[in-house]
């Protein structure tokens, strides 16, 4: 048994924000009450939550844990400890490991290793194509039934209009999400970041925002076309975003998620450090205000990390020839509590852009009510704190935001009624 | 004066002072040139490293003369024969030519800010030689002094830059230094060649401007740079010579547009009949030999400035050449001068 006292229980899909007490047992919780009226018992561990804010378990929606292939850069023993400490309880990992996880022993290699070594949920996503070469589905049936709750061919989009539609046709009679790394390869190739100003000055090849958002016209079309539900990864351009509302307008199941990086930094802040090297590339300053905008008016679903780990021997190599992604577990939260402080975006509807948002994508609930799982994140946000990336529990160091100072911190991350991280102030 | 320059990495960062200081450091080892012994031993005992990780024929020999007549020794890397096609990391590579004590390393490389990037993990001074398509200071350097020279200042001038300026590092060191002194740029070539964000990327309010029309980019020029139609640098699908040639080949009759003393400059090499006409490229107002001697005062003067570890009050080193005039060959002591 496990009581968290005298949190601000925030929960907007109970439409909760009071002083509670949350008791949990093993894998669900128990009761939830006013603050003091629960005891727990004897036995039970307390965790004194006051002062702190105490939500459902944040998910994200979007990481790669590397394993198996490239336990270099994270394992999912590593990477999923980075994950507690950022508060997060469940994290989906994208397929593009080695091999692929485009069938079900890799499904249940990845379960079974998060079974023996994960710190929280891990919930894999298959490929939608055999090895996501864009060509054959995937079996997509017998990764479900192993445990997938998506299907995307991340890292890369699904090579053609041709198999995008069947995916999602498929994929709709399977009730599956199709999850879509929106990207024109073609109006891609070469770039390392954005076309603007920026790269023209820097002489780095750009690529312009419509690389993403023609493949997003693409895929909402197909999504009409077929019904299918539609989840568009790391959308990071106003044009991609206008056709996600539009989409939303025409009561189409078409979803979306912006990562941290996306919503705070622009191409402006590229400099020739490959910590400011992902795909898709830091956008302009109109395309985080539209972000902004979408995170506010509910455009947008939910906050995604893509916490893409690499080495150093991998990154810490000249701009263009470093792979894309950065690390993102262990700052998404202060980045978003930036957001909440900066009055962009409420707490509440932080909190629902980390958990019934996501939730939602992936067809689930996520609230704190009895019976319900027992998956917490508990935080402070006014803990003033510095984040050092060489203290980082993921085996990877490429953050552009080391050293950064941010406001609001986790205290402690439940997971089936266990503190798997607790800060050392909590 | 002193400076304040550990490394030379792009035109960009450095004020107007600091680049009229380059270029004035730059006179007395143009006079050098002119003059029958071009040796000094101002370096003797110093050895740059020169990392061409990109294929260079010109900018090698030139950064090699200058540091020979500074009486330096020099470590020559080369693309073709480097363990980088072994598989070798560029951080590798310079960390282990750092280790056979270099004073300074030159380097050039495919990508864009390659030389910053090592300049982060070395101690030593580095030059950037041409990074990918970000810049190429020294080149920079070597045309504004060959304008002042003939125009007799930097300042104000219309200067029309014609050809793929979007992948040009010389261009962009161009506009960051020119820019600096009230030059008024006009860009032209085709128009994939010339995107709209150049107009922004120079100090601030150099007016810049994209002109479609070779004829109007050339109206009032007092210095037209012609750059090298580079097909290896593009992404995109290219454009057909006959095209090129047709629009925006800079010949005879449309220099009349420009100013009739204004100047021609080509960063090299050229492709004749394409970009530039043999009668323009040899013609009067063509700077393109000037260009290649002032491309070794300025690599001298960097060599110089970053290499010796010297300090500023140090007389300059061109001054020996003066004492040396009154000597015969023989009896510089030198004995490398002696052994030409």
């Amino acid at each position: 048994m496990l009581l968290v006292k005298s949190g601000r229980l925030l929960d907007p899909a109970s439409k909760t924000d009071a002083v509670m007490d949350v008791l949990l047992d093993n894998d669900k919780i128990v009761e939830v009450a006013a603050a003091g009226k629960l005891n727990g018992g004897r036995d039970a561990e307390i965790f004194d939550a006051a002062g702190l804010i105490v939500t459902p378990g944040f998910i994200d929606l979007h990481a790669h844990l590397r394993e198996p292939g490239q336990e270099n850069s994270e394992t999912i023993e590593t990477g999923t400890q980075a994950a507690a400490r950022g508060g997060f309880t469940a994290i989906c990992c994208m397929p593009n490991t080695r091999p692929v996880n485009d069938c079900a022993s890799v499904t249940r290699f990845i379960l079974d290793r998060a079974k023996t070594a994960a710190t929280v949920r891990v919930w894999p996503i298959g490929a939608a194509s055999v090895g996501s070469q864009g060509e054959g589905i995937a079996e997509i049936a017998a990764m479900q039934a192993a445990g997938i709750v998506a299907v995307s061919d991340d890292g890369k989009p699904i090579a053609t209009a041709k198999l995008a539609r069947s995916v999602m046709e498929y994929c709709r009679s399977l009730d599956l999400p199709v999850i879509e790394h929106a990207e024109d390869v073609s109006l891609a190739a070469g770039a390392v970041m954005r076309e603007g100003v920026t790269s023209t000055r820097l002489g780095l090849a750009g690529m312009p925002a419509a690389a993403e958002s023609v493949c997003v016209a693409r895929d909402v079309q197909l999504a009409e076309l077929t019904g299918a539900r539609l989840h568009i990864a790391h959308l990071s351009a106003r044009a991609s975003l206008e056709q996600v509302r539009m989409a939303k307008q025409k009561n189409l199941r078409v979803t979306c998620e912006v990562t941290p990086h996306h919503f705070t930094l622009i191409d402006e802040d590229v400099q020739y450090d490959s910590r400011y090297k992902m795909n898709p590339p830091l956008a302009a300053s109109e395309d985080r205000a539209a972000l902004l905008a979408g995170l506010a008016d509910g455009t947008v679903d939910a906050i995604a990390t893509d916490h893409a780990p690499h080495e150093s021997a991998l990154k810490d190599v000249q701009f263009d020839r470093a792979p894309f992604g950065i690390t993102g577990f262990e700052t998404a939260l202060g980045l978003a509590l930036a957001l909440v402080h900066r009055g962009t975006i409420s707490l509440a509807r932080m909190v629902e852009l980390f958990t019934s948002g996501p939730a939602k994508v992936l067809g689930m609930e996520r609230k704190i009510s009895a019976g319900g799982p027992a998956d917490l994140t508990i935080f402070s946000v006014d803990e003033i704190w510095k984040y050092d990336v060489n203290t980082s529990a993921s085996k990877s160091r490429n953050s552009p935001f080391d050293g950064q100072e941010f406001k609001g911190k986790v205290a402690a991350t439940v997971v089936s009624g266990q503190i798997v991280y607790r800060s050392k102030q909590h | 004066m002193t400076h304040r320059f550990r490394d030379l990495l792009a035109l960009e960062p450095l004020n107007a002072d600091e680049l009229i200081f380059l270029l004035d450091q730059s006179k007395p080892f143009q006079e050098i040139q002119r003059h029958p012994l071009k040796k000094l031993a101002t370096l003797r005992g110093k050895t740059v490293a020169l990392a061409f990780f990109e294929n260079s024929t010109r900018t090698r020999l030139s950064f090699g003369t200058a540091a020979s007549r500074l009486g330096a020794d020099t470590m020559n890397l080369q693309a073709e024969a480097s363990s980088l096609k072994k598989g070798e990391s560029l951080l590798d590579t310079v960390h282990t030519l750092d280790a056979m004590k270099p004073d300074c390393l030159v380097i050039r490389h495919e990508a864009s800010g390659a030389a910053e990037f090592v300049a982060r993990h070395l101690d030593i001074p580095v030059i950037n030689a041409g990074d990918g398509t970000h810049e190429h200071p020294s080149q920079g350097l070597l045309d504004a002094l060959t304008i002042r020279d003939r125009k007799g200042t930097i300042e104000n001038l219309n200067v029309t830059i014609l050809g793929d300026i979007q992948h040009s590092r010389v261009a962009r060191s161009n506009l960051q230094l020119l820019g600096k002194f009230g030059c008024r740029f006009t860009l032209c070539g085709p128009a994939m060649w010339v995107p709209r964000e150049l107009e922004k990327i120079g100090p601030a309010n150099t007016p810049i401007r994209r002109v479609f029309r070779v004829e109007e980019a050339l109206q009032d020029a007092d210095v037209v740079l012609v750059l090298r139609v580079q097909a290896e640098r593009l992404h995109e699908p290219s454009l057909s010579t006959e095209d090129y040639v047709l629009l925006y080949q800079l010949s005879a009759e449309r220099m009349r547009r420009a100013k009739p003393d204004a100047i021609v400059l080509h960063p090299g090499p050229m492709n004749r009949g394409i970009e530039i006409t043999p009668e323009v490229a040899d013609g009067e107002q063509s700077c393109v030999l000037e260009q290649v001697t002032n491309g070794i005062a300025v690599r001298m003067a960097l060599l110089f400035l970053l290499a010796s570890g010297g300090l500023e009050h140090d007389p300059h080193p061109a001054s020996e050449v003066h004492q040396q005039r009154n000597r015969r060959a023989t009896d510089v002591k030198d004995s490398s001068n002696a052994a030409r």
